[in-house]
């Protein structure tokens, strides 16, 4: 396993028919970093996500995985990446040990009982309902599931698409202090929001998009009032 | 091997998902069940008239039975968008799809397990005269049923008109392996049973599967990536 340590966005374009969703974004994503990507919706985030998930093609311009200065492609680069999003991304008929013992297999990683166990115990999902199917659980359970889901691959690369949404303020910020916690043992978080508040004080790195364009690029630690001022003064 | 065993671990995720809610089995062998019950109405019970009619109502049942089963299968991949979780995983692709294929395979094969008796029993279809090369090429059928419409199901699964675009677009490419399932059918209850022409289009059949299993592992990636 190669963990990625950076990813080079250069001059991205993507059209869908006569609609321009990316115009030319360019970034750099380094290891052990948090980059927040802001933007009104419509604005390439998803978009953005969806091609540095290898899940979308983009017309134009190139995305560079690499591991020691070695380019990553392929299979090597999927194993690489976790994702959370609004949907879980996990099964509603099968249980949460099912879910995490097929994601187990298809990664090659891990899938003890004990291991999921332990998954399951980092994550704070009750015990009771891990044998429950995933339909019956409540939208916190559920992110919590999805969680585990994304922390099963130990990925170096995590993508979090609006992954907040719809969670309670307790459960927004814990998933924000396991995000911290994920960057500081050396990964790639990407996150796209509109909850501010969840990450502020942990983003390094600020990117706001506007119409498919990369207005605003910072490094560094932002406060909620300077993230909602720098949000309102370019993503508009 | 690392392809059919992911392969084969996708498919029994179906599978177990199926045996668990029951819901396309049931809904699937309900509507093929009530079809042959049409058939039986509509239809005069005479000798001849059955034999020239039998294979088709089969293969039709089958056809309208596996587009439902086919529809759902892939809507499930749709209500936690785990189909973007499975082609996220670091598995080659073709193994999604053919575990894909190979789960809606074996459901198709359940509704004509179910559809056939039936027929059987309702109309008094001679069809288990010869069960073995029957078993043949509903198998082959099926095999092509479910290939090209993994393809097309999985390529379809985020346009909003889906359930009407996928017959509009999958029958016109089945039918050839429905004309061949028709015909190697009706030369199996003739009598005597032609078994020139049941081999005829077997072969037939064979290729037809071969040609498109083919085709769909080489376009599957490209047309599941936006």
């Amino acid at each position: 396993m190669a963990a990625l340590d950076q990813v080079q966005i250069k001059k991205l374009t993507k059209r869908y028919g006569s609609e321009r969703a990316l115009g030319g974004v360019s970034l750099e994503l380094t290891a052990g970093k948090m980059c927040a990507l802001l933007g009104h919706n419509g604005a390439g985030k998803t978009t953005l996500l969806g091609i540095l998930s290898t899940l979308v093609r983009q017309n134009d311009g190139v995305v560079s995985y690499r591991s020691n200065g070695n380019e990553v492609t392929g299979e090597a680069v999927r194993r690489e990446i976790g994702m959370l999003a609004h949907a879980s991304l996990c099964y509603g008929e099968l249980t949460a040990h099912e879910n995490l013992e097929l994601v187990a297999g298809l990664y090659g990683v891990d899938g003890s009982k004990a291991a999921l166990a332990t998954l399951l115990d980092r994550v704070g999902l009750d015990a009771k309902a891990r044998d429950r199917v995933a339909r019956t659980y409540s939208r916190g359970m559920l992110q919590r599931l999805a969680l585990a889901r994304a922390l099963l691959t130990r990925p170096s690369l995590l993508l979090l698409d609006e992954p907040f949404t719809g969670l309670d303020r307790d459960g927004a910020l814990a998933l924000g202090e396991q995000l911290g916690v994920l960057r500081d043992g050396g990964a790639i978080v990407v996150v796209v929001t509109h909850d501010l508040e969840a990450i502020a004080d942990r983003t390094d790195h600020v990117a706001i998009l506007r119409r498919g364009q990369l207005v605003f690029e910072d490094r560094g630690s932002y406060s909620y009032e300077k993230l909602k001022d720098l949000y309102h003064s370019h993503a508009n | 091997m690392s392809v059919l065993r992911q392969a084969a671990r996708v498919a029994w995720k179906d599978l177990r998902i199926e045996l668990r809610s029951r819901e396309i089995l049931y809904t699937m062998a309900f509507f093929a069940g009530l079809l042959v019950v049409v058939y039986a109405f509509a239809f005069p019970r005479d000798e001849r008239a059955v034999r020239g009619a039998a294979p088709g109502m089969l293969w039709v049942a089958i056809a309208f039975a596996g587009t439902i089963g086919l529809g759902r299968a892939f809507d499930r991949e749709r209500e936690n968008d785990t189909m973007r979780a499975l082609l996220l995983a670091p598995v080659p692709r073709l193994a999604v799809f053919l575990g894909k294929a190979i789960s809606i395979a074996l459901l198709v094969l359940a509704v004509a397990a179910v559809c056939t008796p039936l027929l059987v029993l309702f109309l008094g279809a001679p069809l288990f005269t010869h069960p073995g090369p029957l078993v043949l090429v509903i198998l082959l059928g099926v095999i092509g049923f479910s290939v090209v419409g993994s393809v097309f199901a999985a390529t379809l699964l985020k346009v909003r008109s889906r359930d009407v675009l996928l017959p509009v677009i999958l029958y016109p490419l089945l039918i050839p392996l429905f004309v061949a399932g028709t015909k190697t059918t009706m030369a199996l209850i003739s009598t005597p049973a032609d078994f020139h022409a049941v081999w005829y289009w077997i072969q037939f059949l064979g290729i037809y599967d071969a040609v498109f299993l083919v085709l769909s592992v080489w376009t599957f990636e490209s047309l599941v990536i936006e």
